[in-house]
Parts: structure tokens; C-alpha cells; sequence
């Protein structure tokens, strides 16, 4: 067939960019309009992709607020000097003022044995058991050390609570690192956990998507064979599909988000309740923008990709050829 | 502009749909191709839009051979063909504008090229002011009408038939074979499938006869 006789149209680079750009637009819409057309069935494969997506996006809050806690105390090692029984509070004053020429630790205070009992008897609620002792005051003076960062060190650390142990007023130098390690321990499993979950979530998301994108082909099967036969190439034939894909990942996303922030503010009053009981300043952190942005990502690649994974399976059975 | 030479076609279950076909359609030329139901005519449409392959033998389509036409090009090739269903094959949810738009659509027309053309290519069929109905609101000679727009709006050099007039009374059938005279008139080549004898003895127009897959007439 010569130049001539087949059909022309305009073709400047600029005219190229332009239409390409509006049809990608077109179809971004008609997508759109297609999610509309049915919005029960819409809502409800959007809500489906939202709880498989909630799921890792959940845990993986729950982990950083776990961890930023962990991380509080990390930042705050200290260490409690119990001091020995004879020390009486002008001592334990003389003691602490002593630790204060200590250029390794920064931030030393005591609490006199007095203060010790009052605080325990508002906190522990065995005010009445500890009547019982008034004559005499069980608990030892405490002076709690925090070291300077160089010194916070875990190798440091383990010297300096040695050192400190054996200062002549000094009863028991206490540092507990081993729970903070094995909290950081289970938050690590528990990572590797919502990887492996998250990992089988997506996979159930590219099938989710794949079995709607693949019911669409079905139902377009005369349409798409029409097009196919007025000489639609099969990336015109794939576009829409795509998009749909796409906008049913994202939507699901911006479900699971909404999911993930109404469950923690479900939670945040009676956690902060119970976070005041143990005198905690606890905030529960929402998702984070960044992390809002990897989920909608997230959600809109494996929509694109689940339809890819349709459209590569099931068109080929509509070729016209 | 279309050249068939030697042309057999063998369907995977084994039935032989077309034997050794030769004939040439020159440019501008109309021509029917007829024989009863089963003879290969079908076939041979399909053959010419490449929607099938030839087992043997040779297709040319304004010189190119089909046979050797990559599956990525088939869909631009597709765009020089016009086709005409029996069954018109509109989309139901789209208007009649948006239904004769498809094919400058999908060849990335620019828009005010699209409304042009469509509204004349409605124009030459004569529905002009029905562009925003869906075709089902339509008559059956209408919707054939949107089937005929369609498949010129992109002025294709060759427009093929497939029984176009079998739903439609003889005097709705003579108006759409006139639409397909008019345009060979201007140049392009038309080849109708039909086996409405009446009509072609009356339009005295080349006749191309199949039976059981042979040419055997013309």
C-alpha cells in the first residue's frame, strides 16, 4: 500500500507528546468512570485490597511505636545506684556531689530514702503494707547516674557500672540492658514477621486484582475484538485495563490508610489512659508521610502489576488472529 | 489491490475452506463475491483483513505480502481495511459519534479532525443529527449505516462487506449497495460477500463465485 492511500495524520513531535499525554489522561478518566459505573462492586474489591493492605501496614506502625519506645529508653541508658544501708541522706548528698566531678556521667540524682518510700507508696498501692514498717524505712537511698553518650556505649557501659559498683557507698550498681536487647530482638523477629506477611499480602493483591482485570477482559471480550479488527494495537487494547488496575491499587491504599489511622485512633485514648498510669508521656504515632506514600505506591504498583500479569494471561485469547 | 495467487486455507480441524484461490481486485474496483453458505467467503474476507493467515499461496494487499507481515504491524495494516459486519458490530454503551470515531481514535487523530471527519462520514450515510443516539435506539438499516460510517471515516483504500444487506428488506439493501458503488467511484476498492443473487444480477457488477472453497465462476 503506498504512502499516499494510507490514512495520515499530522505528526509533529510536539503534536505526538501532546495527544499521547491527553490519551493517557483520557483513559485515566474513563477508568475512573468505569470504577464509578459500578460502585458497589468497585467499593468492594477496594475494600478487599484495603484489609490485605491494612494488615503489614498496621503491624509496621505497631513495630515503630514498640521501637520508639524501645528508643526512649536507649537514648536515656541509666544507671541506679543503690546505696549501702549506713549511708544516712547528708552522706548520700556528699556521695552524689562526688559523682559530679565525674566528667563520664552527666546527669546524676538522688533520691533520700524518704522520698524513695513516698514515691513507692503512691505508685505501688501498698500504702497500707508500708504503714506497717513506720518505724523504720526499708528502702535504701538511690542515686540514679546517666552517662554521657560516649560512656552509653554497651562495651562502656558494662565497665563503668563495674566501677561504680564497687565505690565504698555503693550496695548494687544496677544497668538492665538484657531486656532492652531482647525487646529489640523480638522487634526484629517480629519485622522479619511483617515482611514475610506483607510479601504474602501482596501476592494476594496482585491475585485480587489479576481475577477483577481478568472478569473485565471477559466482559469486554466483544468490544475489545471490535477494536481489535479496526486496528487497535495491543497497547490501546491494554491501557484501560492498566488504568483500571492502577486505580483499583491505589484506592485500596488510600482504604488501607484509612483503615490503619482509624484503628490507632481507636486506640490512642485508652492507650494514653493506660500510658498515664505508668506515668508515661506516650504518644502513638500515626503512619508517617513518607510510609503513607510507600503504602499508596505499593498499593498502586501491585495493581499495575496485577492486571499486567491478567492482560498477559487472558488477552491473547481474544486475538483475532 | 488485492491479489490472490494459489491461495489455500486449512483449518486446524482439517476443513479445507479455500482451494487454490487466484483473482485481482484493481484499484476503485467493486466486486461481490458470492456462493452459498459455506463456500469460503467468510474466509476470504478474513484472509484480506488478516484476521486469518493463508495455509498456502500468496495474499497482496497494494502490493504487500501478507504472508510476510509481523504480528505487531497487523493492527496498522488493519487501518487501511474497512470493515462491514452482517451483524454491524457497534458498541452498545458508545453513541453513534463515538462508535464511527473509534478508528481515528485509535489512530491517534486530533480532535477537531475527528469531529470533522465523523460528522461527514455520517453525512455520506445520511445520518447527520443522529450523532449523540446509541445505536440501539436505531433501525437495523441505520445501525448498518453507522457500520458503512465507520468503516470509511478513516478513508480506507479498500472497504470489505460481509453480507451487509442480510437483515435488511431489498429496498434498504439497494440503498447500502449504492452507498458502496458511490465510494469505489471515488477510488476505493470494495469487495461485498453476499448471496443475495437478485441484487447482484440487478447491479450488474463483477461477480466473483465461490463453491466448497474453488472459484469457480466469475
Amino acid at each position: 500500500m503506498s504512502k499516499a492511500t494510507t490514512p495520515h495524520f499530522e505528526r509533529g513531535p510536539r503534536f505526538q507528546l501532546r495527544a499521547w499525554l491527553l490519551r493517557h489522561l483520557q483513559t485515566l478518566f474513563s477508568a475512573l468512570g468505569e470504577l464509578t459505573r459500578n460502585p458497589l462492586g468497585s467499593a468492594m474489591t477496594a475494600g478487599v485490597l484495603g484489609i490485605a493492605l491494612a494488615l503489614p501496614a498496621g503491624l509496621y506502625v505497631f513495630l515503630d511505636n514498640v521501637q520508639a519506645v524501645g528508643q526512649n529508653w536507649d537514648g536515656k541508658v541509666q544507671i541506679s545506684l543503690f546505696l549501702k544501708d549506713r549511708i544516712d541522706d547528708s552522706a548520700a548528698d556528699d556521695f552524689a556531689r562526688s559523682l559530679r566531678l565525674r566528667p563520664e556521667l552527666r546527669h546524676i540524682q538522688l533520691i533520700t530514702r524518704a522520698e524513695a518510700l513516698e514515691e513507692y507508696r503512691q505508685l505501688s498501692g501498698f500504702a497500707e503494707a508500708l504503714n506497717a514498717f513506720e518505724q523504720e524505712n526499708p528502702l535504701p537511698a538511690l542515686v540514679l547516674v546517666e552517662p554521657t553518650l560516649r560512656y552509653s556505649e554497651p562495651g562502656a557501659i558494662k565497665g563503668l557500672v563495674a566501677e561504680l559498683g564497687a565505690l565504698p557507698a555503693v550496695e548494687l550498681a544496677q544497668f538492665d540492658l538484657e531486656w532492652l536487647q531482647r525487646l529489640h530482638a523480638i522487634i526484629h523477629t517480629l519485622k522479619r514477621g511483617v515482611v514475610v506477611l506483607a510479601a504474602l499480602l501482596a501476592l494476594g493483591v496482585l491475585l485480587i486484582v489479576g481475577n477483577t482485570i481478568r472478569l473485565g477482559i471477559e466482559n469486554r471480550r466483544a468490544e475489545i475484538e471490535i477494536i481489535q479488527l479496526v486496528g487497535a494495537t495491543d497497547a490501546f487494547i491494554r491501557r484501560p485495563f492498566l488504568y483500571s488496575g492502577f486505580c483499583y491499587g491505589l484506592l485500596g491504599a488510600v482504604m488501607a490508610w484509612l483503615l490503619v489511622e482509624s484503628g490507632l485512633w481507636l486506640v490512642r485514648a485508652p492507650l494514653a489512659e493506660l500510658a498515664s498510669l505508668y506515668q508515661a508521656d506516650f504518644l502513638l504515632a500515626s503512619l508517617s508521610f513518607r510510609a503513607s506514600l510507600v503504602l499508596c505506591l505499593a498499593g498502586a504498583l501491585l495493581g499495575l502489576a496485577g492486571s499486567w500479569l491478567a492482560l498477559r494471561r487472558h488477552l491473547r485469547g481474544v486475538e483475532a488472529e | 489491490m488485492i491479489h490472490f495467487d494459489q491461495v489455500s486455507k486449512r483449518y486446524q480441524s482439517g476443513h479445507e475452506a479455500l482451494r487454490n484461490v487466484s483473482f485481482r481486485l484493481a484499484a476503485g474496483e467493486m466486486a461481490f463475491l458470492t456462493g452459498h453458505s459455506g463456500a469460503g467467503k467468510t474466509t476470504l474476507l478474513r484472509l484480506v483483513a488478516l484476521v486469518e493467515r493463508a495455509s498456502r499461496g500468496q495474499v497482496l494487499i497494494g502490493g504487500q505480502n501478507l504472508n510476510r507481515l509481523v504480528r505487531r504491524k497487523i493492527p496498522y495494516f488493519r487501518r487501511n481495511i474497512g470493515l462491514v459486519f452482517q451483524d454491524h458490530r457497534l458498541l452498545p454503551e458508545r453513541t453513534v459519534f463515538d462508535n464511527v470515531a473509534l478508528p481515528l481514535v485509535i489512530a491517534g487523530a486530533r480532535h477537531q479532525e475527528i469531529a470533522r471527519r465523523v460528522r461527514a462520514a455520517l453525512d455520506k450515510v445520511g445520518l447527520l443529527g443522529k450523532e449523540r443516539l446509541h445505536p440501539i435506539t436505531l433501525s437495523g438499516g441505520e445501525q448498518q449505516r453507522v457500520g458503512i460510517a465507520r468503516a470509511v471515516v478513516n478513508k480506507p483504500p479498500i472497504l470489505l462487506a460481509d453480507e451487509p444487506t442480510g437483515n435488511l428488506d431489498p429496498e434498504l439493501s439497494r440503498e447500502i449497495m449504492g452507498l458502496f458503488s458511490s465510494f469505489s467511484d471515488f477510488g476505493v476498492t470494495v469487495l461485498i460477500a453476499t448471496h443475495d443473487i437478485e441484487l447482484i444480477q440487478r447491479m450488474n457488477t463483477r461477480t466473483l463465485v465461490l463453491n466448497k472453497g474453488s472459484l469457480v465462476d466469475e
